[in-house]
Formats: C-alpha cells, sequence, structure tokens
C-alpha cells in the first residue's frame, strides 16, 4: 500500500498528492509516469511524475478530476494508502543539448511540463514559457513556473487573468520575432497540441509533444496504448507506454489520437455519474 | 470390479451444456468423481514401456500415479504428480494433451487414449479439497534469489528454490501474481482461485511476492544483484502484441487478444458494473486460431456477442489451439471461417460530420479467401490468397490473437544479456543460464509463446541450475 503524506487542492478540479512509493522515488526523471489503482477493484489509470524526493522516498502527482477513478482519488485523504502505484514507466523527457527551449502548457498538462521547465532551468537552459488555461480559478502552478522560467506567458481562454487567447498567440509572436528555440515541447489537450505543432512547423524547430492515451498495463502488454506516426511517407505504430510518451510532434497522427481517446465516452460517463451519485448519497449518510 | 476397463471411449467429462455455459463465466468442465476417476484410470494397461510418460514434456510417472488411482489412493497419486509438476490443477486443464501425453497412449491406437489430463486435475482438485497438510518452510540456507515474473516458469523457480531453503523474491509488474494463467486464461477454462492457491502456497511457503514491480524500470537486474540476490531467474513470458499491420488497425473496436482479455479476466470487465470498460455485444471477430484465438472468442461470446467468427488462414487440421477448446467453442455457436485472411478493416466514416459520435468505430472486415498451396520447410501447407475473392464480414469489434514476442523491456536495460532475433532470452538447454553469470531464464521469455507445462519445466530446471551455482560458489 502507498500512503498519501500530503494533499492539497490546487483549484476546483485540480488536486495535487504527495504519495510514499520509494522505489519509484528512487528513479522517477521529468516526462515519465506511473500507473495506479485507488482500491482493490479500482481501474489502472496513468498520471505523469510531477515531482519527487528521493531523500523523502515521495513521488508528487497532479490530476484533474474529469471522471469515476479521478473522483475516487479525490476523495481520498492525507493519511489514506492506494492499492496500487507502479512506475516509473515511459521514457524520461531528452534534454541533452538544449539550450533555448520553448515550453507550452495547457491546462493539467502544465503539471507534467513543470517538472521539465525545472530540470531545463536547473541545467542552465533558457526556458520560455507559454501556459494557458480556460478561465483564472482553473489557473495552476504560475509561481513554480515563474521560477523556472526566464520569460513566462500566461494567457486564459476568457481573458479573467493574463492574456486572452490561447497558447499558439504568443507563440506565433515569439517565433514571428525569430527566436532561435532548440526545441519547443507541448504538454496538454491533444488539440492544443495539435496546433501548437502547426504553429511551429514552418519554422522546422523540433517539437516535441507527449501523447496520453488510454492506458492498462503501461509495460508494453497490451498494445491498447498505440498511435500511428507518419515516418518519412510511412505510417508506423508505437505504442505510447515503452515507446513514449514523448513524441516527434511532425509524425504524430492527432486526428485519429483523438478519436481514440473518445473509444468510451459514453462508459466513461456513466461511470463518473455512478461514482458521484454514491460519493453524494455516502455524504448524505454521514451528514 | 474389473481390473481393466477396455471400453473404447474415455469417460466423458461432466460439463455445463453449452447454451447454459455460453452466458456465464463459470467453469465449462466440472470434473470428474471419484467412481468417473476409477473407471477412467481402469482403462490404464501400465505398459512396460511406457509411452505416454514420454510425451509429457515434464515426465510425469503416469501409469504410476493412475496405478494409485485404481487403488482409491488419490493422495498417492497427487505425490507421484508432485514429484515431477508444481501445477497440476493448471496443467491437467491446459495441457494440449492430445499432442503431448496422450497422443503417445497405447489406449489410442484402437480408440481413445486414457484421460491422463483429466485424471490428473481429478487428482490435484481432490488434493486441494481434502489436504490439511500446511507447506512446510525449509530451514533458511542464508541465501536471496530473485525471480522475474509470476507465470508458471517464475511461480515455479520460486516454489523450488524455497523448498531448498533459498530466500526467494518474485517481482511482478501487474498487480497480481500468476501471469497469463490470471491476465490471459479466462475464468471459464482456468478459476482464478486454482491459481491463487498456487500463489498463497508460495507466500506460506516464505517466498516474497513484491507486485508493481517492473524490472527493467523499477529497478534494473543489475540493482538487483546489488541488492544482495546472489543468482536471478527471468521468467516474464512473451506478452509483446503482434499486430497484422493491414489498414484500419487503429480504429476503435481492434483490440489485441492480449488487451480483450486482460480488460475482461484482469480487470473484471465481465461484472455486472465494471470499473475497467470494453465493447461487448455486437459481432466479434477473432484473427488467429490458437488457444488465445479461442479464449477470446469465447469470451466475446460470454460478454454477450451476438455473432462471434474465428478468422484462420489454414484449415481446421492446421487450428493450432487445444482440440477441446475447439469443440467447446463449435458446440457453443463460434462460427469458424477457415482459409480466410483479413485484408483491411474498414470503419465508419461521415465526412459531413466529423464530430458524428460513429466515426472511427469499425462496421467490418475485409477478407480473402485463401487455398493450402505447396509445404513449407515445416512440412505445413502454406496459405495462398485466391484472387479476387475479396468479401466483408459484417462486424463490430476486431480481435487480433496472431501471436505475441518476448518483451524487450528486460533486454534492453541488462548489459550483457544476449538474444535471439525473435526477442527470445538465449539459454543453455540444460541449465537456463544466460548470457549474464547468475542471470537464468526461462518459459516464454526464452522460447517465445508455448505452454503452461513447458515454462513449469524450464523453471524446475533452472531452479535446480540455480542451485548447483550457487553451490558451487559457495565451495569456491
Ligand atoms: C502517460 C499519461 C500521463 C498522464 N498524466 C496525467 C496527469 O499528470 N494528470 C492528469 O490529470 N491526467 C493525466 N493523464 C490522463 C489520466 O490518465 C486520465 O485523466 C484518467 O485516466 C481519467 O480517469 P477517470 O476514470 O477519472 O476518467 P474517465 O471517465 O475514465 O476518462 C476521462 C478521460 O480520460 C481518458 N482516460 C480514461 N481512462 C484512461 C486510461 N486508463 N489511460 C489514459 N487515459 C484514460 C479518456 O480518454 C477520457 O478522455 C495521463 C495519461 C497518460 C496516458
Ligand atoms: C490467452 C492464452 C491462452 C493460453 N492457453 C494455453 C493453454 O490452453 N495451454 C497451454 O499450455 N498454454 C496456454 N497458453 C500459453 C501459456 O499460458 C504460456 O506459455 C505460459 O503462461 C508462459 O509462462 P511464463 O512463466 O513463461 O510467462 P507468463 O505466464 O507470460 O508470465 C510472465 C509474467 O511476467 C511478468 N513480467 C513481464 N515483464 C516483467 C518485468 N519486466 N518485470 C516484472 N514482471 C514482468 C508479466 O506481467 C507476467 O505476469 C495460453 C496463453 C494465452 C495468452
Ligand atoms: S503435465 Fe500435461 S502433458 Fe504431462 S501428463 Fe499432465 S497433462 Fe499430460
Ligand atoms: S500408454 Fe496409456 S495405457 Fe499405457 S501406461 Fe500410459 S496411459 Fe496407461
Ligand atoms: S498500455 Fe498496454 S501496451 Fe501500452
Amino acid at each position: 500500500m502507498y500512503k498519501i503524506v500530503k494533499k492539497k487542492s490546487l483549484n476546483p478540479t485540480v488536486t495535487l498528492m504527495e504519495i510514499e512509493a520509494p522505489f519509484v522515488a528512487a528513479k522517477a526523471e521529468p516526462g515519465q509516469f506511473i500507473i495506479l489503482r485507488v482500491d482493490e477493484n479500482g481501474e489502472r489509470i496513468p498520471l505523469t511524475v510531477a515531482g519527487y524526493d528521493r531523500e523523502k522516498g515521495t513521488v508528487t502527482i497532479i490530476f484533474q478530476i474529469v471522471g469515476a477513478t479521478t473522483e475516487k482519488l479525490n476523495h481520498k485523504q492525507e493519511g489514506d494508502c492506494l492499492q496500487d502505484f507502479a512506475g516509473p514507466l515511459g521514457v524520461a523527457t531528452e534534454v541533452d543539448n538544449l539550450h533555448k527551449v520553448c515550453i507550452v502548457g495547457g491546462g493539467v498538462g502544465c503539471a507534467i511540463a513543470l517538472p521539465i521547465a525545472q530540470k531545463l532551468h536547473a541545467m542552465g537552459c533558457e526556458v520560455t514559457s507559454i501556459i494557458g488555461f480556460r478561465s483564472k480559478d482553473l489557473l495552476i502552478l504560475e509561481e513554480e513556473f515563474q521560477v523556472a522560467s526566464k520569460e513566462l506567458h500566461v494567457m486564459t481562454d476568457d481573458g479573467s487573468y493574463g492574456r486572452k487567447g490561447n497558447v499558439c498567440v504568443p507563440l506565433q509572436e515569439l517565433l514571428d520575432k525569430g527566436e532561435q528555440f532548440d526545441e519547443v515541447i507541448a504538454i496538454g489537450p491533444l488539440i492544443m497540441m495539435k496546433f501548437v505543432v502547426e504553429t511551429v512547423r514552418p519554422t522546422g524547430i523540433p517539437c516535441k509533444v507527449s501523447m496520453n492515451p488510454i492506458m492498462i498495463d503501461g509495460t508494453g502488454m497490451c498494445g491498447g496504448c498505440r498511435l500511428t506516426l507518419n515516418r518519412n511517407g510511412e505510417k508506423v505504430t508505437k505504442f505510447a507506454c515503452v515507446d513514449g510518451p514523448d513524441f516527434d510532434g511532425y509524425e504524430v497522427d492527432f486526428d485519429e489520437a483523438m478519436s481514440r481517446s473518445a473509444m468510451y465516452r459514453d462508459f466513461e460517463r456513466h461511470a463518473y455519474e455512478e461514482t458521484c451519485n454514491l460519493f453524494r448519497k455516502e455524504s448524505g449518510k454521514n451528514a | 470390479m474389473p481390473n481393466i476397463n477396455m471400453s473404447p471411449k474415455k469417460n466423458p467429462m461432466p460439463s455445463q451444456a453449452p447454451e447454459v455455459r455460453a452466458h456465464n463465466f463459470l467453469e465449462v468442465a466440472t470434473g470428474y468423481t471419484e467412481e468417473m476417476a476409477i473407471d477412467e484410470a481402469l482403462r490404464c494397461l501400465s505398459c512396460k514401456n511406457m509411452p505416454c510418460v514420454a510425451g509429457c514434456p515434464v515426465n510425469i510417472h503416469i501409469p504410476e500415479f493412475i496405478a494409485k488411482i485404481k487403488e482409491g489412493d488419490f493422495e498417492g497419486a497427487y505425490q507421484v504428480i508432485s514429484v515431477s509438476s508444481s501445477l497440476p490443477a493448471v496443467c491437467g486443464r491446459v495441457c494440449p494433451q492430445e499432442t503431448q501425453c496422450e497422443c503417445k497412449c497405447v489406449r489410442g491406437i484402437k480408440g481413445e487414449p486414457v484421460g491422463i489430463g483429466r485424471l490428473e486435475r481429478f487428482v490435484a482438485d481432490w488434493h486441494n479439497a481434502h489436504s490439511t497438510e500446511k507447506p512446510v518452510t525449509a530451514p533458511s540456507n542464508g541465501h536471496k534469489v530473485a525471480v522475474v515474473g509470476s507465470g508458471p516458469s517464475g511461480l515455479t523457480c520460486a516454489g523450488d528454490l524455497a523448498k531448498k531453503g533459498y530466500k526467494v523474491t518474485v517481482f511482478e509488474a501487474l498487480h497480481t501474481a500468476g501471469g497469463v494463467l490470471v491476465y490471459g486464461i479466462p475464468e471459464f477454462r482456468l478459476p482464478k482461485s486454482i491459481v491463487q492457491k498456487e500463489v498463497d502456497n508460495l507466500t506460506a511457503m516464505g517466498v516474497d511476492i513484491e507486485t508493481n514491480m517492473i524490472i527493467g524500470k523499477t529497478l534494473t537486474i543489475d540493482e538487483l544483484f546489488d541488492k544482495g540476490y546472489e543468482a536471478v531467474f527471468i521468467g516474464s513470458g512473451a506478452g509483446l502484441p503482434n499486430f497484422m499491420n493491414i489498414p484500419g488497425e487503429s480504429l476503435k473496436g481492434v483490440y489485441s487478444a492480449n488487451e480483450f482479455l486482460t480488460r475482461s479476466n484482469l480487470m473484471k470487465a465481465y461484472e455486472e458494473d465494471p470499473v475497467t470498460p470494453i465493447m461487448k455485444g455486437g459481432k466479434v471477430a477473432v484473427v488467429g486460431g490458437g488457444n488465445v484465438a479461442m479464449d477470446a472468442a469465447r469470451t466475446a461470446l460470454r460478454l454477450g456477442a451476438e455473432k462471434v467468427y474465428i478468422v484462420y488462414r489454414r484449415s481446421m487440421e492446421e487450428l493450432p489451439a487445444r482440440k477441446e477448446e475447439v469443440e467447446h467453442a463449435m458446440e457453443e455457436g463460434i462460427d469458424f471461417r477457415l482459409l480466410n485472411n483479413p485484408v483491411e478493416i474498414l470503419g465508419y466514416e461521415n465526412p459531413e460530420d466529423k464530430r458524428d459520435p460513429k466515426n472511427g468505430f469499425v462496421t467490418g472486415m475485409k477478407c480473402i479467401k485463401m487455398e493450402l498451396g505447396e509445404p513449407d520447410e515445416n512440412g505445413r501447407r502454406r496459405p495462398v490468397p485466391i484472387p479476387g475473392s475479396e468479401f466483408v464480414l459484417d462486424v463490430d469489434t476486431v480481435v487480433m490473437a496472431i501471436g505475441t514476442s518476448p518483451n524487450p523491456l528486460i533486454k534492453s536495460t541488462t548489459k550483457g544479456l544476449e538474444v535471439n532475433r525473435r526477442g527470445g532470452i538465449i539459454v543453455e538447454e540444460e541449465t537456463g543460464a544466460t548470457t549474464r553469470e547468475g542471470v537464468y531464464a526461462g518459459g516464454d521469455a526464452v522460447t517465445g509463446a508455448a505452454t503452461v507445462i513447458s515454462a513449469m519445466g524450464a523453471g524446475k530446471l533452472a531452479a535446480k541450475a540455480i542451485d548447483d551455482y550457487l553451490n558451487g560458489k559457495k565451495e569456491q
């Protein structure tokens, strides 16, 4: 069992937890992920390593409440335990030979992007960060990004904080100014990453994206996480859990990935409602 | 009671009726009674030259254990089997007896062979139901061995080493121990409780089972040595699924058999209100002809499919699955489309409305008819497509059960561990020793997808070799 040593709400839909998992903490690197099960009969879900403390043996996860499992997870409190916590999985984000990088994070994707920004910053790399949210109350990790970046752009869709617009707006401006990034790293919703790739493509600057397809085992056993890359005119199938989660954004077939991620939409909606009902009933009983 | 039963037929296996079992996940075959077992045992002629024994990959003393059944000494029969096999309750159920022990049985010349597998299963089940003896913990010899993977090879290797006093830790990537026995082979063929019993026995013997440990990621083989393990056995199986590389394989509703079976078995998607989703109902095509394909097809049926096809490119004769499973599948109404090969999976596309939720789901599978041509180097007649014979099978779900390969995760993180062209770890046949000192391997990780009994045998062999190796080291 894996103890929750810290829980903090970052905004109404995003929660941070620090979990006691010494084996994972000893090895984890930015860009890798873990797979957890909340309880005995839980679903296996992947979450990115948002931080780690090798001495304390803890791993930080930051998750958005989107469905049944993340809802259930959010009901766990400090001191409670998680049934399973396996990792670190996937390939760590490559940071060698990077001197000037633009990091683009969207929503909860910022949690995945932050450790990479921090690592690059600590290596002496010049980091420009662009983080975007739907509105002010969904903003997370601004201070942390501030510390890790030379330049930070905060965007909201509705203009309730920072600048109004999506993350591609400042990115386009920076590129137009002729900023010479070694790489652009985009992490967020698939649709956002797709547009970031299209914004960067004309410049030829390498653009990396972090893919998050539906996973089960996370070890290359089921093939459920497969995605298609268009590599030199040929279609190549890769398993995101072992070959990724980072991929060359120019190669990824985003439309297919978006379609596949919606495979169980009806099921998920039903499960979410059921779980919420359950918690509502329970809290009703306690009250 | 006569002391020989000359009936040309095996005692039939009591089973759930096909129309009943097609809708539940309970075990299909319910097992012999004591009377049936004795009656079947009496069909054995106790041949002096014991041809059947040579057919069993681990050479169980077959006539000897059957003789004990004839006497009604079921526990004695169990003791005979356990000299050679650690998993009789499993192997009695899932061994392809028709190509192993039973195919060599002399009774098979003029009729059906002795039901060796059924008897083995009976004996193991009888022991599990009646035995009160606790597994003995051997006095510790102070040496630590690590086992990677908790499939039949790993469980067996761990058990044999524990019996010799080794402190054994099994590292398993998933959250439950058992390997393919829990995530692949379905409940209706091998109840999970049987596998769990084997795992519980090991823990009672002092073996530690650490789940959620992905060797090569969480810890490497080298780190296991750093932690004081003096030898390592790799039994990581052949879990990497193959796809056909035909158009449409990324459509929604196309699964690898591993994914389909893992969702249903390990994640219990067959339950009423499961937490892990799976496509239920509709029309399902399973591509392949092995045990995995049969399991996927029959699982789909039990999940509520209205129609299930097996699409296989060769003929009935070449179908590699256990005979009994093929018969069961047919009785349950699985539609075998033999000499057919998929060329493309078709999907729904509504260019008018990109947001149509049906977009990207499977609507059919285009196949081509095949005929058997010249035999290949293995003497199997090679299937060749018949030009112009394409047709479309109307389906909503496609399950690819066309084989698996060893997972490269351990190889890629272990220096000096050599693998062959197909990704199988290279070992010395008699010992299971790999190209790395102190590292042994066996089961599907070495051979590619094979059988439970051969994986078990490899685990036994390696346990002995590891013991010899560490004894040799002590003497030095
Ligand atoms: C490598 C990787 C890293 C991730 N990191 C984070 C992270 O750091 N923070 C975060 O909030 N989210 C992260 N996700 C997404 C997270 O796994 C899903 O939000 C979570 O599984 C949703 O589960 P649910 O039951 O609450 O919601 P559901 O109702 O089941 O699903 C809601 C959404 O989550 C997706 N999803 C469902 N099940 C899975 C699954 N088993 N694997 C992947 N996606 C699934 C669905 O496509 C759907 O869009 C990551 C995903 C991957 C693959
Ligand atoms: C659906 C299906 C049906 C089958 N039916 C039959 C049958 O009827 N009869 C028969 O004889 N055989 C059958 N087989 C084949 C048989 O199950 C296998 O040959 C046998 O299980 C192989 O045993 P193993 O110990 O080598 O590996 P596995 O059973 O594959 O176990 C390997 C274990 O290692 C774990 N692992 C993998 N990598 C790592 C890692 N890096 N770190 C830690 N753990 C790891 C895996 O999670 C798994 O639990 C079937 C197989 C399948 C898939
Ligand atoms: S282990 Fe398998 S092959 Fe050997 S006797 Fe038993 S059923 Fe036959
Ligand atoms: S070959 Fe058949 S009849 Fe002869 S000993 Fe073996 S099981 Fe008995
Ligand atoms: S999650 Fe199963 S192969 Fe990637």
